[in-house]
């Protein structure tokens, strides 16, 4: 049997060394009734015939699209050593590092990690990270909700709408009220913010790059939001931080993302890595796990799991957060990454999507009848008008070789007629002329 | 002492090539003002490729892992990964596939290998759990709990029920009820019996029409199998309250018994565990839920249908789901690598690993007893907790005994948990351990009985052949230090 080292003899051995007549008797506890005679299901394949059909499978999926699809998922170039690292067993076959003298390891590698998206975000404290970007933002509004002890949420209708659905998801049991603001050309809505804002308000959400791909600097509405008691809170787009002005120097309380562009392939979905981090007062009411430096017996440096007793394992039904994996092997992948890019090279993956998605901005606005929004600045995502249905436009790009971008009519009322274009860093000016003529062709 | 990445770093060094931007693409002008941008660039680590390479990889060697030795932590299913399975995730058809493709127009059709690998997946699970249906969304066994605890509030709700309790074992992990108390409900414990199960009397009485579900492992976490199970479920189900399976254990049962049979209405899994996904030094794993029929209605955005003409498709309009748990479908990496298992193993494969996860965990309680207290001294499933109270009253604690371990070299078992065991041992050596690393594994154990019973002051300055001794954990709460 595949995985299981037992020969005959050592099994019967066994068995006499419990003191069982056979296997069906170490099962004798399951009432009879209940007891399965077989499932019903096709027999085991060998190594080479499962590959052979997952390949098949595999090549069922997309003739290589060039991607202009991004939507908060990016198809970034993810260096060979990233893979490297993440394929060392020592890693993805630990578990855990409940037992810090045998994971240094997992520990020191999640420390660094730790510290990684603290530059990144310019906070004080990032736990070791939760799900995804949209379970991140959960997590970081039931902390503002528990800090405050206010119960209405302002939320951007810029974020994400992935994650402001899945944020009313999970809040519907709960008598949270939320109030959602539209932004104007773009950006958000200062004055509605404003007015919205109250001393029942206990956290704003906002994110930078917003969904239409504008950049902003919030530190008015940050300062508008303490001025009420309230947090402010902000998902960023974790490469345009190697550019932009990062949350916590616009005074931000809460900083979450999504880590799939820091060495995380697109993998239809996940895993992914959601990314915590928020100022040093508040950490014993965040959630997920957190390793702290320390000493070990002789004071040598060492690193453990720490400030455990907000976790569920410990408090139980209070605990800040149910959550109890967290995605360990991704968080190291995007430590290594961000090691691998450095200082200027991080720079320089941002300053590329930047200037490329200018370029794809101006080749892709000269097309007749295709206009590009007028809007706030934008980083490496941006809208088009076409003169037509977005979804129509696209699935016929589809047949060209391209992932045009995403039909904004599937989220937003009205924008039928939009699509929101991604580029990175890999897309090259070939690429980005050919897609131009695609789409010319196909209007 | 490894020095930290970022101790590592010289200005001016790097560790990556990029592109150059060409001469057409640099003529325009990047229309950002500059009060959007940083005064810096973050402060990262500036280093070569091969500082990175060498860094991690010595780190990696500071960590034990199941490839290096059996890791027989309790209630977390540390079997071996195979290697075929991290090959199929890599394959690029997978691993570059845009997730908000089946979104776009005419996108599902290019889409059709990775829903068919959900799709198997679900109905594979279906099977093995005799559930009417799965969703694979929840992200890991945790979040399986909280989304399977939001569909037994909205089944309640849209009966106009108002029930506000669920019931919990003393024995239960931690995450039943804290997902619990998330979902919005109140958490009432239920204490164990002598017999390690939970005490009927106390699950009766606590029973009444407010009790939306019994959260259950089983086997429990003392690797026991309640034979009264049914029993409970009858009464659960008399009340109107619905049975949730925290699947932390189905190793145990897999092709043997199905929680559906027993009269579980919702569940989770935990694919990192019960099918072979590496556990990644604690995630990324998954945790489906699986549900009856009752419940179909309510599972999270989206589902995966078949169409008449044999495609598949992802149904959005739901009116009755609770909504979007997940950004898409799932942790998709891992359910890949969940189905490649499930392929090789097939119907006697999957038998197969129950019948010897409980043999060899059957074994280890046998051979460890005369040593070891037991406090509940029956047949164990997969698992077998001991007690270190003999060893205890020596001055040498389960800690002790897990830090001996690693000194020899071996992953110790889960410690301190369940809560109900004094100085728990939690063993689960899963079943594709040999015997003979069994055996390897239980005279440690036996010798370490033996040096605490001689000199139980040895313990101390244990482990010493780990690259640190003990760890200071109160050091590092008082300091916080979380940054480099």
């Amino acid at each position: 049997m595949p995985f299981i080292p037992h020969t005959d003899a050592q099994r019967r051995a066994m068995l006499a060394a419990v003191g069982a007549a056979s296997l069906d008797d170490l099962f004798a506890d399951i009432p009879p009734d209940c007891r399965l005679a077989g499932l019903n299901l096709p027999a085991g394949l060998s190594e080479s015939e499962v590959y052979a059909r997952l390949h098949e499978l595999s090549r069922r999926n997309a003739t290589p699209l060039v991607c202009f699809l991004g939507g908060g998922f990016y198809d970034h170039f993810i260096p060979a050593a990233v893979d490297a690292v993440a394929a060392r067993s020592e890693f993805y076959t630990a578990y855990t590092p409940y037992q810090p003298e045998a994971s240094q390891g997992t520990l020191q590698a999640i420390f660094e990690y730790q510290t990684a998206i603290c530059r990144l975000t310019g906070m004080e404290v990032a736990n070791a990270s939760l799900y995804d970007g949209g379970t991140a933002l959960y997590e970081a509004a039931m902390m503002a909700l528990r800090l405050t002890g206010r119960n209405k949420i302002l939320l951007d209708s810029g974020v994400n709408p992935i994650y402001r659905n899945m944020l009313h998801c999970y809040t519907r049991n709960l008598a949270i009220a939320f109030d959602e603001i539209a932004p104007v050309h773009g950006q958000s809505d200062r004055a509605r913010l404003a007015a919205a804002l109250d001393t029942d308000t206990a956290a704003i959400i906002l994110q930078n790059p917003n969904f239409f791909g504008a950049v902003d600097d919030f530190s008015d509405i940050v300062e508008l939001a303490h001025a009420k008691g309230c947090l402010a809170l902000v998902s960023a787009y974790p490469i345009a931080l190697g550019l932009l002005k990062n949350p916590g120097a616009m005074g931000a309380d809460i900083v979450t993302g999504e880590g799939q562009s820091l060495g995380l392939p697109l993998s239809f979905g996940g895993p992914y890595l959601g990314f915590l981090a928020t100022r040093r007062s508040f950490v014993r009411r965040m959630p997920g796990r957190l390793v702290g430096l320390t000493a070990d017996r002789l004071g040598r440096r060492a690193f453990v799991l720490t400030l455990q007793a907000r976790e569920q394992h410990i408090r139980r039904e209070k605990a800040t957060s149910n959550i109890c994996t967290n995605e360990a092997l991704c968080a190291l992948r995007a430590v290594t990454y961000l090691a691998l890019l450095g200082k200027r090279g991080l720079a320089e993956v941002a300053t590329l999507c930047a200037w490329k998605a200018e370029y794809a901005k101006t080749r892709l606005g000269a097309i007749p009848g295709v206009t590009v929004k007028k809007s706030a600045p934008t980083f490496n995502e941006f809208t088009l008008e076409l003169p037509r249905e977005a979804g129509e436009v696209v699935s016929r790009l589809i047949d060209k070789g391209f992932a045009a971008g995403f039909p904004l009519g599937r989220y937003y009322r009205g924008m039928e007629n939009y699509l929101l274009v991604a580029v990175t860093e890999k897309r090259t000016r070939e690429e980005i002329g050919r897609f131009a003529e695609a789409l010319e062709a196909v209007l | 002492m490894s020095a930290l990445i970022f101790e590592q770093s010289v200005p001016g060094r790097r560790g990556c090539t990029l592109p150059r931007l060409t001469a057409a693409e640099a003529a325009g002008r990047l229309r950002i003002p500059a009060r959007y941008f940083a005064d810096a660039p973050p402060d990262l680590p500036e280093v070569s490729e091969l500082d990175v390479v060498r860094h991690f990889t010595n780190l990696a060697q500071r960590n034990f892992c199941v490839d290096g030795q059996l890791y027989p932590l309790g209630s977390c299913t540390m079997k071996y990964n195979p290697k075929i399975n991290e090959r199929v995730a890599a394959l690029e058809g997978f691993a570059a596939l845009h997730p908000l493709l089946p979104q776009l127009r005419g996108g599902g059709m290019l889409t059709q290998g990775a829903l068919e690998v959900l799709y198997q997946t679900e109905r594979w699970l279906c099977e093995i759990c005799g559930m009417d249906a799965v969703s694979l969304q929840p992200m890991a066994g945790a979040h399986g709990e909280l989304t399977g605890s939001m569909l037994i509030a909205a089944y309640h709700r849209a009966r106009g029920r108002r029930k506000t309790k669920v019931l919990v074992p003393d024995s239960a992990h931690g995450t039943n009820p804290s997902s619990a108390a998330i979902a919005g409900y109140e958490v009432v414990t239920i204490p164990s019996g002598p017999d390690g199960e939970l005490d009927f009397a106390r699950f009766a009485a606590a029973l009444g029409d407010d009790v939306a579900a019994v959260m259950l492992t089983c086997p429990n976490t003392l690797g026991l199998f309640n034979p009264r199970i049914r029993e409970l479920a009858d009464r659960a189900h008399a009340h109107g309250a619905l049975l949730y399976y925290d699947g932390a254990n189905l190793n145990a049962l897999l092709g043997r018994c199905r929680p559906g049979d027993l009269g579980f209405d919702v569940m989770h899994l935990n694919l990192h565990k019960t099918f072979a996904t590496p556990h990644g030094g604690g995630g990324p794993g998954a945790g489906p839920v699986g549900v009856k029929a009752p419940l179909v209605p309510f599972l999270p955005t989206s589902v995966i249908i078949k169409r008449p003409d044999g495609t598949l498709a992802l149904e959005y309009d739901r009116e009755q789901s609770i909504g979007y748990i997940a950004p898409f479908y799932g942790n998709f990496g891992v359910i890949l690598r969940a189905y490649t298992y499930l392929l090789m193993l097939g119907r006697e494969g999957l038998r197969r690993v129950s019948e010897h996860a409980v043999l060899n965990a059957n074994y280890v309680q046998a051979r460890l007893r005369p040593q070891y207290d037991l406090p509940y001294d029956r047949r164990c499933m997969h698992e077998c907790v001991f007690s270190a109270a003999r060893q205890a009253a020596r001055g040498v604690h389960a800690l002790d005994i897990a830090k001996a371990l690693i000194d020899r070299g071996l992953h110790p078992p889960t410690i301190y948990f369940p809560l109900i065991v004094k100085e728990a041992l939690m063993i689960e050596p899963t079943e594709t351990e040999s015997p003979e690393e069994l055996d390897r594994f239980i005279a440690a154990l036996l010798a370490i009985a033996e040096q605490a019973e001689r000199d139980p002051a040895s313990f101390a300055e244990l482990p010493r052949t780990t690259p640190v001794s003990r760890v200071d954990e109160l050091k590092a709460a008082r300091d916080m230090r979380f940054t480099a």
